[in-house]
């Protein structure tokens, strides 16, 4: 028997929107409330609030805190400032992506990662099995921890807003950087210059008993700027337009960060500013090495039929030469849109690549990612 | 939930059908409120052509959603007599008003439909 779903502490706020609920990474969350394209454009114009309940939290505490997330993710956490954030990865001894991650810094010896709700218990017992030697402690606080979103251009003066104190370093905060706020009156968030939608905004970490008060006052402190309830499907929308990668589609356990175009995350170190051992260094270097036999790029089409996940890319004659791992039609461009993974003499912009949509093959050019870009 | 109405028939693949369904006989076909709610805003429809043969059951079309592409099967079988040129340009009519203005094609039938849902039998597909 299936477990039953995991509803998150919004869950009543979702139904009482109206919102469409599906079946997602062991969850029901909302997939849309108003309409996809709706929510998606609030977000490139003014403002949307996401419910990422779902998402994995996991607290790394102990004097060796730094040093054991060193050993055990591709980026040099140890480096990331005071109240940092850093986007990096879990990968197997033999360089596959077990998940991609944010790890935000809360103190010296104190550390949250964020993970993909479906790779959660995964990420959890991978990192405990790389604990042995250091002085430092897992716990999983998913369930402890509402995360809700506010991104869009108006997200920075609708977060300030929605502060007691705090409202100022909300304003000075940096991308990729975070801060102890108090949210209407008392409530404590750490809120966090981040997200997943290639726009400004913020994910504020809450108890998960003060979520529907948070939600509610995001509601209410964002409807001036066009602030609206935005679901899963706009967020993957989002994302895509932005080239960001999605665990599962983008990024398995058979792709390296090389593959995808990411291997700027993994910090080998240099001569005057090594670094030491850690989980998949040698694979991984190989593979910086050798190269990619297969590379993520960017598609663009003229027609309306978008690749979708899955379907094959080919070459003149019909035969599979790659694999489609994201495609929608781009709510802001007005053309499909997709990432795929090509052989490399196939991933220089301006190539046209056949997809089989289908059964029909639709003409696509390799662009670079990613295909949108706010105006900064 | 989503709009039933009384006065159509249905397919178990969500197309409504409007009109008597004896063979010779014209009838509107177009996806029910539930089916576009489903797929999401909708962004592109792949209708039959006029004079095309539609067989029922039988995939005819495509609906393309930011989110999602389902194909469409005609719910009754004939030739193709007109099709809804306005979703063209604007297919998000489809979710606007599934059940008027966002008709997708007409249809002379060819052999009756005896099989269709009444409104209660497909509401209870969707409860």
């Amino acid at each position: 028997m299936a477990d039953a779903p995991l509803h998150s502490p919004l869950h009543a706020q979702h139904v009482a929107l109206g919102a469409t609920i599906v079946p997602f990474a062991g969850w029901e969350m909302p997939v849309r409330y108003t309409g996809d394209i709706a929510e998606h454009s609030a977000v490139r114009t003014a403002a949307g609030l996401f419910d990422l309940s779902h998402m994995g939290e996991i607290a790394v505490r102990g004097d060796d805190a730094a040093a054991f997330l060193d050993f055990a993710l591709v980026g040099r956490i140890s480096a990331v400032a005071l109240w940092g954030a850093k986007y990096t990865m879990l990968c197997t001894p033999e360089g596959g992506v077990i998940d991609d991650l944010i790890v935000y810094r809360r103190d010296w010896d104190h550390f949250v990662i964020v993970a993909n709700a479906a790779n959660k218990d995964v990420v959890v017992a991978e990192l405990a099995s790389r604990l042995g030697g250091f002085d430092a402690a897992l716990e999983d606080i998913s369930s402890d921890i509402a995360l809700i979103a506010v991104q869009g251009p108006r997200a920075e003066g609708i977060v300030a807003r929605m502060c007691t104190r705090g409202a100022d370093d909300i304003v000075a905060m940096r991308y990729y950087t975070a801060a102890n706020v108090l949210l209407d009156g008392d409530i404590h968030a750490f809120a966090a210059r981040t997200g997943y939608t290639g726009e400004d905004g913020f994910e504020l970490f809450v108890n998960a008993a003060d979520a529907a008060a948070v939600w509610g006052l995001a509601l209410a402190t964002g409807e001036e700027d066009g602030l609206i309830p935005c679901g899963l499907s706009s967020r993957d929308t989002l994302r895509l337009e932005a080239g960001m990668p999605l665990y599962g589609q983008e990024l398995t356990r058979e792709t390296t960060p090389f593959d995808a175009g990411l291997g700027r995350i993994v910090a080998f170190g240099t001569a005057a500013n090594p670094r030491g051992d850690f989980v998949g260094r040698e694979a991984l270097l190989r593979a910086k090495v050798e190269g990619s036999a297969r590379v993520l790029v960017g598609l663009t089409g003229d027609g309306r039929r978008a690749a979708r996940s899955g379907y094959a890319v080919v070459d003149a004659d019909g035969a599979p030469v790659g694999v489609v791992t994201s495609g929608a039609p781009s709510p802001t461009l007005g053309r499909p849109i997709a990432m795929a993974y090509v052989p490399p003499t196939l991933a220089e912009p301006g190539t046209t690549v056949g997809i089989d949509v289908r059964g029909r093959r639709e003409e696509m050019t390799v662009v670079a990612l990613p295909f949108y870009s706010r105006a900064s | 939930m989503s709009i039933v109405p009384e006065d159509l028939a249905y397919s178990a693949e969500h197309e409504w059908v409007s009109g008597d369904t004896d063979e010779g006989v014209e009838v509107t076909v177009g996806i029910t409120e539930h089916a576009a709610e489903a797929l999401g805003d909708i962004v592109y429809v792949e209708a039959p052509r006029v004079g095309d043969t539609v067989i029922a059951g039988e995939v005819c079309g495509e609906l393309e959603s930011t989110k999602a592409v389902s194909e469409m099967y005609s719910p009754v079988s004939g030739t193709v007599t007109a099709v809804n040129e306005a979703l063209e340009s604007s297919p998000e009519t489809i979710n606007a008003d599934a059940y008027g203005e966002g008709w997708i094609f007409k249809v002379e039938l060819s052999e009756d439909a005896p099989d269709l849902l009444d409104a209660e039998a497909y509401a209870a597909t969707i409860a």
